[in-house]
């Protein structure tokens, strides 16, 4: 079931995939990042640690939020889109 | 035969290393040491991946100590563990990951905290003993060994400290953002900490907060030993860091604009340091305000038909400079590039050969090659690749490759073409290359 919340959140997925593929000089528009899919690994975007610190810079300087290595949440945090997109919507400041 | 001790500088009540919060002593670590060695099993080679640095330290000391050898691979992909495999018959594995499952035996970290504290004297280690073989990524896929002595090895971390002015100093703890198994993190964080008696921190943090966090952990006096990725990555970011007394940079070419950067804002000085694997570490500049680098103490350069040698200090016999340099004199030159096939992402490097190697060996692959394009802006540059396989997709090269190569050179992204631009003696043109790749964004 689809609610407001979930629209909004899939709105901001878009933003942030697209400051993703930005970041990363990747050749795709933000509608090919499947939101569940894993970040790295072999089936999702195939991203590295080099990109996971572009990620968390563009994450810092976009939405103010810092992340952090031995957060017990990090692995969960990066496993897809859309844990990241919750991730930084619940500690963003900007 | 003259040996030289597994520790300088060092009383046994001394703090040898922090880990997760905690000071070990001089005389702990040898305790571990001792203790680990004896758990040891009776082989000639070890590939240590303990992922934090004490272990990992204590591993190294360990196998020293059973006359072991410590194989420094440039990545840990499956093929070239299973290539490492047949040259080393013996090989095994000791690791700190409680999951770890790869294809060589495995010993895992043992926990040694019941081991008492006998007063135990430092070891000594004979200075021809080859301590560690540092392999270059070769042609044809096989990595090619270096071998490194302990005399070499504590010859040329010696000189490192006195450069860096921390030869012997007891209260200083450097902390580095890169891992102990390649070779600057190997003795720019390792075996600095045993010859020149600096304090070793077994964090690898990551992001800047983490490495802000950890810095303001660490009582007294701190250095950080880190790369420009993540030294891009702290000065972007809004972490403030206690004061450093030094940073160390190396493995990718430092702008002068982001070592000024980096100086002003977390006000130390900065020193990058300049090798390449077949000789080690062999000069460091300030490169906030020179571009000239300044050889280590003992070695000196020379010229011959337009290729530079380095020799003397821990180098073994005179080695030529895999890169472009100009002599300024037998102790000063500046570096005007990397040699065209040698590929350096984010400290890792390999050759273009190499990684060519491995993506034509793919079942499918009729014709294929890398490419690198020109190096823009403070990004992270990423190698593209052009290959000719009707029956693949993207997808499945990529997995094909992820095999045998780092992810760090995995091409982002893959061109599939009909066939490569060779020229009438079947070479690829860089500058073709450069074509195919301006049409193929442009068409994006």
């Amino acid at each position: 079931m689809n609610t407001a919340a979930d629209i909004e959140n899939t709105g901001f997925e878009q933003e942030l995939a697209q400051h993703i593929i930005t970041a990363l000089n990747m050749d795709m528009n933000p509608a090919e990042i499947d939101p569940l899919a894993p970040l790295h690994g072999d089936d999702g975007l195939g991203i590295d640690s080099i990109d996971v610190l572009e990620i968390s810079l563009m994450i810092t300087k976009q939405y103010g939020v810092q992340l952090r290595s031995d957060d017990a949440n990090n692995a969960r945090i990066f496993a897809s889109l859309r844990n990241l997109a919750n991730h930084v919507q619940q500690y963003r400041i900007k | 035969m003259p040996s030289i001790p597994l520790l300088k500088y060092r009383q046994p009540e001394s703090v040898f290393a922090w880990q997760d919060g905690n000071a070990i002593s001089t005389q702990r670590f040898l305790t571990d040491v001792v203790s680990l060695a004896e758990l040891l099993p009776a082989r000639s080679h070890i590939l240590n991946l303990c992922n934090d640095r004490y272990r990992f330290l204590v591993g190294f000391s360990a196998a020293l100590l059973r006359g072991q050898i410590s194989l420094l691979p440039p990545n840990q992909t499956p093929d070239l563990l299973n290539r490492l495999k047949q040259h080393y018959a013996d090989l095994y594995c000791l690791t700190d990951a409680a999951d770890y499952r790869g294809p060589l035996e495995t010993l895992h970290f043992p926990d040694l905290s019941r081991q008492a504290l006998p007063p135990t004297s430092i070891p000594e280690i004979p200075a021809r003993q080859i301590a560690a073989i540092v392999f270059t990524s070769g042609s044809t896929g096989n990595p090619m060994p270096n071998e490194k002595s302990w005399g070499s090895l504590t010859r040329s971390v010696t000189a490192e400290a006195q450069r860096l002015s921390i030869l012997g100093r007891g209260n200083l703890t450097l902390l580095g953002t890169v891992p102990p198994q390649h070779m600057y993190g190997f003795e720019s964080t390792a075996l600095i900490a045993l010859q020149a008696g600096v304090i070793l921190h077994a964090a690898k943090p990551f992001f800047p907060a983490d490495i802000g966090a950890v810095l303001n952990e660490i009582p007294g006096p701190r250095a950080l030993v880190t790369t420009p990725v993540h030294l891009r990555a702290l000065v972007a970011s809004d972490v403030d860091l206690p004061e450093l007394e030094l940073i160390v940079c190396a493995t990718a070419p430092l702008t002068r604009e982001l070592a000024m950067q980096a100086v002003t804002r977390f006000g130390a000085p900065l020193q990058e340091i300049y090798g390449f694997t077949e000789a080690g570490q062999i000069a460091s500049r300030y490169t906030a305000s020179t571009d000239v680098w300044q050889t280590l103490d003992g070695l000196s350069l020379r010229q011959e038909e337009g290729v530079i040698y380095v020799s003397g200090g821990h180098v073994v016999g005179a080695l030529p400079f895999s890169d472009v340099a100009e002599l300024h004199s037998d102790t000063t030159f500046l570096l005007h590039g990397r040699t065209a096939d040698l590929i350096n992402i984010a400290g890792k490097r390999t050759s273009l050969a190499s990684l060519n190697h491995h993506l034509n060996a793919i079942d499918g692959v009729l014709d294929g090659v890398f490419f690198m394009p020109e190096e823009h802006g403070g990004n992270t540059v990423r190698l593209a690749a052009f290959v000719v396989a009707p029956d693949l997709d993207t997808r499945e090269i990529l997995t094909a490759l992820r095999l045998r190569v780092d992810p760090a050179f995995l091409p982002r992204p893959i061109y599939k073409v009909d066939a490569l631009p060779r020229n009438a003696t079947g070479k690829l043109p860089r500058a073709s290359l450069a074509t195919l790749l301006q049409q193929y964004k442009g068409a994006t």
